[in-house]
């Protein structure tokens, strides 16, 4: 059982970890442009938010497994082929980048704005204020809608299994359905429990060391 | 230093300031007071450019704060500290990393460029950009830690202190930067009477020992009479008295009394004359009344009267009642003494 789990893992954790990595640049970049450019921002851009908003709505409105299959092209294009950990990277980001975009956008929305105002009347400068002030007081917050979307992924990646992509979910799906080795679906569903569990606590320790 | 003519703004078709002119000194410490949503905080913001203006101009030394954009509104703001009624404080920092953040937001580069031509001249090993920063920052930040008298709370997360300690901070971080003029928003009104008692000695204590001009805007009577030179009383976004604060108080016109209150309220005799004297800061001669009494030989009672600590002064008004018939004489004393005074009924 071992031989067949422990690749199986290893794909599990870099698929994960990959598509998190990318998922928080690219979701990143789209919180702080989703909060500059808000109403009441600060470089409001009514046109910027608008298309912004409804481009992360319309991704984040995609059941996952359809959103593997529409974007074959983009994996393609950018990984070589469309089946394998390495594809399924492409769609777990995309999934996950619009996720993390809302929860930047809350945890910023969430910094006090006479902090804000504060830093405005000693001359900061919006960057300043992004990177000095809002990210910074957000951070707990931010680790915690973190924790949430790693969770996310976890789960997504167990999805993508299904196409080809390895990892943990494809185990479940290969030898502990199609095979009726239940044993093998059982231990693979512990792990994830123990993996899910495991990143839950490390958030919620994280969270509670930072606030 | 601040020179205000007749500023205007409104937001969506409601006027919040209408045609207001001011214009404040240098080293004075200048009251802005009225009730919540009388314009008062609005206006303060506009003299730092958080929040522009329709029509009318503000010019802070010489410059037209409206027309200043980007960099140099950000320089600008170097000139002027800021404090809040709700501190403002970065919950997740130190007090001293509280305090040191202005001095990372504007760093030291000039200083640092000289101080590494002088080094390199003199041929010995110049310290990195960071560390002369760090050094720098350190010094500057201790030396306000000490000025606000909480030097020993610099490792403190800013959400562990009290009320009081906070605004400390706060005024500490607003003058980081060296700043001419402190502008203070409600800056004592979350604070309890005994605190509030504190932040405006260290306030008088600021503008006295650095020269800082300081424009307070409250709705508090007593942050007025302890500290502001001159006042202005803001109600419904119009300038409705001006003046020096003691003349405002103890001669306070309708809309003033109306600000203060109901409490004001004298119940004066209906018979024989009411006289109402004022004590000029010059002049608090405690002895006028009886030497009055002696020195014209007449009767009069003492029927309403009110004594106030406006910053080191004691002032105050008393409403004397007497017969008809010693009217004049009593009219003719006190104006030789020079006494303001006005007969009621």
């Amino acid at each position: 059982m071992t031989e067949i789990l422990l690749p199986a893992i290893y794909d599990t954790i870099v698929m994960v970890f990959f598509s998190t990595l990318f998922a928080v640049i690219i979701g990143s970049i789209l919180g702080i442009i989703l909060v500059l450019t808000s109403p009441k921002g600060l470089k409001e851009n009514r046109t910027v938010y608008q298309i912004l908003d409804a481009i992360i709505n319309i991704l984040r409105s995609f059941p996952f497994i359809i959103l593997i299959v529409v974007i074959i092209p983009l994996t393609r294009t950018i990984v070589g082929r469309s089946t394998g950990t390495a594809a399924a990277i492409v769609p777990l980001t995309i999934a996950a980048a619009p996720f993390v975009a809302r929860i930047i956008e809350a945890s910023l929305k969430e910094v006090d704005e006479g902090v804000i105002e504060a830093a405005k009347s000693f001359g900061a400068s919006n960057t300043q204020i992004v990177f000095k002030v809002m990210i910074k007081e957000a951070v707990p917050s931010i680790i915690s809608g973190l924790t949430l979307t790693v969770i996310n992924i976890i789960g997504y990646s167990a999805m993508a299994g299904s196409v080809g992509a390895g990892g943990l979910g494809d185990v479940a799906i290969r030898y502990g359905y199609q095979r009726y080795e239940t044993d093998i679906m059982i231990v693979t569903v512990i792990l994830l429990i123990i993996i899910v569990q495991g990143l839950q606590s490390l958030g919620n320790n994280l969270y509670k060391k930072l606030s | 230093m601040i020179e205000i003519i007749n500023l205007s703004k409104s937001y969506n078709n409601t006027e919040v300031l209408k045609n207001v002119s001011l214009h404040i000194k240098e080293g004075e410490i200048y009251g802005i007071i009225g009730h919540s949503g009388a314009g008062k905080s609005t206006l303060l913001r506009c003299i730092n450019g958080l929040e522009s203006y329709d029509k009318g101009t503000i010019k802070v030394d010489g410059k037209e704060v409206e027309k200043l954009k980007g960099y140099k509104l950000r320089e600008f703001r170097k000139e002027l500290g800021m404090i809040f009624q709700s501190f403002n404080l970065l919950k997740r920092k130190t007090v001293f990393e509280n305090v040191a953040l202005p001095l990372e937001v504007w760093g030291y580069e000039e200083e640092y460029k000289k101080y590494k031509e002088e080094c390199n001249k003199e041929g010995k090993k110049c310290i990195s950009y960071k560390k002369y920063q760090k050094e720098k920052i350190e010094k500057r930040v201790n030396e306000l830690l000490k000025l606000v008298g909480l030097s020993e709370k610099a490792n403190q997360k800013s959400t562990n202190l009290s009320g009081g300690q906070k605004q400390r901070v706060a005024i500490a971080r607003a003058l980081a930067l060296e700043p001419k003029i402190l502008l203070c928003d409600e800056a004592t009104s979350a604070l309890d009477p005994k605190t509030t008692k504190d932040i405006l000695q260290l306030l008088l204590k600021i503008n006295k020992e650095l020269g800082i001009t300081i424009v307070v805007v409250t709705h508090q009577m007593e942050v007025v009479k302890e500290v502001c030179e001159r006042v202005t009383l803001l109600e419904g976004g119009l300038v409705k008295a001006e003046g020096r604060a003691e003349d405002l108080f103890l001669n306070p016109g309708i809309s003033l009394k109306k600000f203060l209150g109901d409490d004001e309220e004298e119940l004066l005799p209906n018979e024989g004359i009411n006289i109402r004297l004022f004590f000029p800061s010059n002049s608090s001669e405690n002895a006028l009344i009886t030497k009055m009494a002696k020195e014209l030989d007449i009767d009069f009672s003492i029927v309403w009267g009110k004594l106030e600590k406006f910053r080191e002064n004691v002032l105050g008004s008393l409403v004397i009642n007497l017969d008809e018939k010693d009217k004049d004489k009593v009219i003719d004393y006190l104006e030789k003494k020079n006494i303001i005074l006005e007969v009621i009924n």
